[in-house]
């Protein structure tokens, strides 16, 4: 074949060739941004390491031999006298995928260039974030005031508080560093900073990105840890 | 998805022009400059490993003999170089070094696609190894774990480091993962988003999909370490119990309850593993180029050495266990694990018949990187063929934790890879410096450091048959050892010597270069990749002047038929040369 042949064969419709001849084209593989390929390649290590903390955190639950506390007690909050499990956690989940709304809606916004209501809805979802940690920080001082600690706790296996400190303590880094990435971009949209860079707000949606994936390994962490 | 031609995005990539001399060489954003940056620094800490390794070999072939030695120092030496040399060394320089110099040059781009946070890159990887450096100093020295940091020795009392040096080396994976990281993104986004027009996936030169390829396998193993490296620090810090068990250390229970040692060497070797080919596939790739191009022959069955390399880093993620038989894990795993080691092997004899069809009546000049890449076959060989041994459960379990098993993995991600640096500097020591070496000096240096790792490695199989331990700090009486053994380690320890003292030659060697070597030829081996067809000689700063190049053909356009020169640039029209073969697409 001739180098004609191959140009042209990039050109036009990329869906005759098989996957990988659509892909190894001299083109970008990803028909996207470049920040929002990294932002994605990112995340997919970023899964790895969220794999490895639940795998480990299952595995120490399998091998402990002391009895694993039983979550919808310990998670349990008094609610008018009555205890309620896990409502704190069903709120703080509630909570954290409302923001998950919020943030597609300031994607949106932000394709259509409407300034104002994407620093809103950024906003918004920063506040709900940090509402979320600052619940977190509420439940661990909680869970610190009945006793329970890294190396061991009254109600059972000593893995149970080191688990759910070091899980919940790194995703919620995860979310403060989110709400922290989140009104960093959002002040930008409002100041206009990308205006000067062709008004492309491809960057709120990179920001989304970052921030419906700490939602879904908070489902993962609430499935495994809570529910289990 | 529509057509977007790369070069049609060139605007997208931020052009900053370094303007004095703190923005050009130290924080400086071009990949050329961060390549030197961080091969200069992972030199630096290698010299160390390998003065620790010259101290260890004092005390093994010459017990007794070398009163500032003692058995904690040992095994500080012992842990530090092991882990120097894999991952602040090798890791470092193969993808943070070569990554960064080769992969915008060769794919024809001007820059990695973003060069702030790949210069952050350098500065936290820096930041990792001071860190590791600073534990030497502290109070109880650095860990003495060994590299694999096997709780529960690694973190209780008798071990050596258990106070600060094992947290500062824990902090210090967790730096350098982060700043790996960083870069790591950056080489793979740049490879798949970046290249120039006519560069498809299927005409780059091998050498960037090696890197390419070990950068996706330590995005995806390093997690592994880090979730390891955390749940470790805070058992050691915080007494969390996720890898000690229930355990009493001299008379004393310390306080652990029901976690699972087994649990990190999972971890550990979840990321092991696959980092034995984070190393290998860069070596790989270079090697495959460095063939070709000394052999002016076309390199061997293209297509098969890319879908090698992918099914390698496949494979790489599911043998991990391979480094447990001894462990105590379920002993069915050992024969999952065992099949896919021997699956491996598949695709890794594959690149070994490629490369040394590649020489097949090739026009072989033996210039100094040529030698070094020939070495690498007959390393990389050797070293391959003792891992089906230790591949196998029943063989493994005898030689277990011996000098055999020493043997093997110095040949293959010790020696191997090694030889691949030294062979990739003096292939591209002009396209950096614009300086030629001197030819006869380097040979010197590759005779008497290939002839030299053989004579220290080629009898510790033997040793390690006999039932020589690893790691042991002496042998003492022991009764199935004949006494020969003793004099065999000696030797070894004379050609260690000679092999680290021979490296003074490469340096020798280079720094003369760079203050009286003759200006080289802008292309002196007559490559045809990208990097050797840059207008500037050394490319500067944006690396393609005013206007990106353009790719027609393959990489491997060597010795083409009908052609006057012996080898056609693969930014050479098809109109003004044959069209050779092509690799991008139809047939």
């Amino acid at each position: 074949m001739s180098e004609a042949v191959l140009d042209s064969g990039a050109a036009d419709a990329p869906d005759k060739q098989g996957l990988v001849e659509d892909w190894s084209r001299d083109k970008q593989v990803f028909g996207v941004p470049w920040g929002k390929a990294m932002m994605w390649i990112f995340l997919l290590s970023d899964t790895f390491i969220f794999s490895c903390f639940l795998v480990g955190y299952m595995m120490v639950r399998i091998s402990t031999t002391d009895p694993w506390p039983n979550p919808s007690e310990v998670f349990a909050l008094d609610a008018f006298g009555v205890p309620v499990p896990l409502l704190l956690i069903a709120i703080m989940t509630f909570i954290l995928i409302t923001s998950s709304g919020t943030m597609a809606l300031a994607v949106n916004m932000g394709y259509r260039k409407d300034r104002k209501k994407t620093f809103w809805l950024m906003v918004a979802t920063a506040i709900l974030g940090a509402s979320f940690v600052c619940m977190q920080a509420y439940e661990w001082s909680k869970l610190i005031s009945e006793g329970v600690r890294p190396w061991g706790n009254p109600f059972g296996a000593a893995q149970f508080g080191s688990s759910f400190f070091m899980i919940t303590g790194f995703h919620g880094m995860h979310v403060s560093a989110g709400v922290i990435y989140l009104l960093v971009i959002a002040f930008r949209v409002r100041n206009g900073f990308y205006e000067k860079r062709g008004g492309n707000y491809e960057i709120v949606e990179i920001t989304g990105l970052y921030w419906h994936f700490v939602d879904l390994v908070w489902v993962f962490i609430f499935a495994f840890f809570y529910l289990w | 998805m529509s057509y977007v031609a790369i070069a049609d995005r060139d605007h997208e990539q931020e052009h900053h022009d370094p303007q004095t001399f703190i923005t050009k060489y130290v924080w400086s954003q071009d990949h050329k400059v961060i390549a030197i940056q961080y091969g200069i620094t992972a030199i630096f800490v290698g010299l160390i490993a390998l003065g620790l390794s010259a101290i260890m070999r004092l005390q093994l072939g010459f017990p007794d003999q070398f009163t500032f030695i003692n058995p904690e120092n040992y095994y500080q030496f012992i842990t530090m170089h092991g882990m120097i040399m894999v991952i602040y060394l090798l890791t470092a320089l193969f993808l943070g070094g070569f990554g960064n110099y080769l992969i915008p040059l060769m794919i024809g781009s001007r820059d990695m696609v973003f060069p702030y946070l790949n210069m952050l890159s350098y500065w936290v990887y820096l930041l990792s190894v001071v860190i590791l450096i600073t534990s030497f100093f502290v109070p109880g020295g650095s860990t003495g774990a060994g590299w694999t940091l096997y709780p529960p020795q690694a973190i209780m009392p008798g071990t050596p480091g258990t106070d600060l040096g094992i947290i500062l080396m824990l902090a210090s994976l967790a730096v350098f993962i982060v700043a790996f990281t960083m870069g790591g993104l950056n080489y793979v986004t740049t490879v798949l988003q970046a290249r120039c027009k006519g560069m498809t996936l299927m005409r780059m030169p091998l050498s960037v999909w090696g890197i390419f390829i070990a950068t996706i396998l330590g995005l995806l193993a390093f997690p592994a370490l880090l979730v390891s490296a955390i749940m470790m620090l805070f058992d050691k810090t915080l007494m969390t119990s996720f890898f000690m068990p229930a355990i009493s250390s001299m008379g004393v229970d310390p306080g652990y309850t029901g976690g699972s040692p087994i649990l990190f060497q999972h971890l550990f070797w979840f990321f092991g593993h696959p980092e034995v080919y984070i190393v290998a596939l860069p070596a790989f790739g270079i090697v495959s180029d460095l063939l070709s191009t000394h052999a002016r022959k076309n390199i061997f069955g293209y297509r098969m050495m890319v879908w090698a390399i992918i099914a390698i880093g496949g494979l790489s993620f599911v043998v991990w266990a391979h480094h447990m038989y001894v462990s105590g894990m379920n002993p069915y795993f050992g024969f999952f694990f065992a099949t896919t080691t021997l699956i491996i092997a598949v695709p890794t004899a594959i690149k070994v018949y490629n490369w040394v069809l590649t020489l097949w009546e090739g026009n072989i000049h033996l210039r100094v990187p040529m030698l070094f890449a020939i070495g690498f076959i007959f390393t990389f060989i050797h070293g391959g063929l003792t891992g089906l041994f230790l591949g196998n459960v029943t063989i493994d379990l005898p030689l277990s934790d011996t000098y055999f098993v020493v043997a093997h993995f110095h040949m293959v991600m010790g020696v191997s890879p090694v030889l691949v640096v030294f062979g990739a500097i003096y292939h591209w020591w002009p396209k950096i410096t614009g300086k030629m070496y001197n030819e006869t000096l380097g040979k010197w240096h590759f005779w008497m450091t290939f002839l030299g790792t053989y004579a220290i490695y080629l009898p510790m199989h033997y040793l390690g048959f006999a039932g020589v331990p690893r790691r042991y700090f002496s042998m003492g009486n022991t009764d199935f050892l004949p006494e020969s053994a003793q004099d065999l380690n000696a030797a070894i320890t004379m050609s260690a010597l000679f092999v680290a003292a021979t490296q003074i030659l490469f340096f020798i060697n280079m720094i003369w270069s760079l203050r009286k070597g003759p200006k080289s030829d802008p292309n002196p081996w007559d490559a045809t990749t990208l990097e050797w067809q840059t207008p500037d000689h050394p490319p500067k700063h944006g690396n393609w002047g005013h206007d990106l190049p353009e790719v027609h053909r393959w990489a491997y356009d060597y010795s083409v038929p009908g052609y006057e020169d012996d080898f056609i640039p693969q930014n050479v029209p098809p109109d003004k040369a044959p069209a050779g073969r092509d690799h991008g697409g139809e047939h």
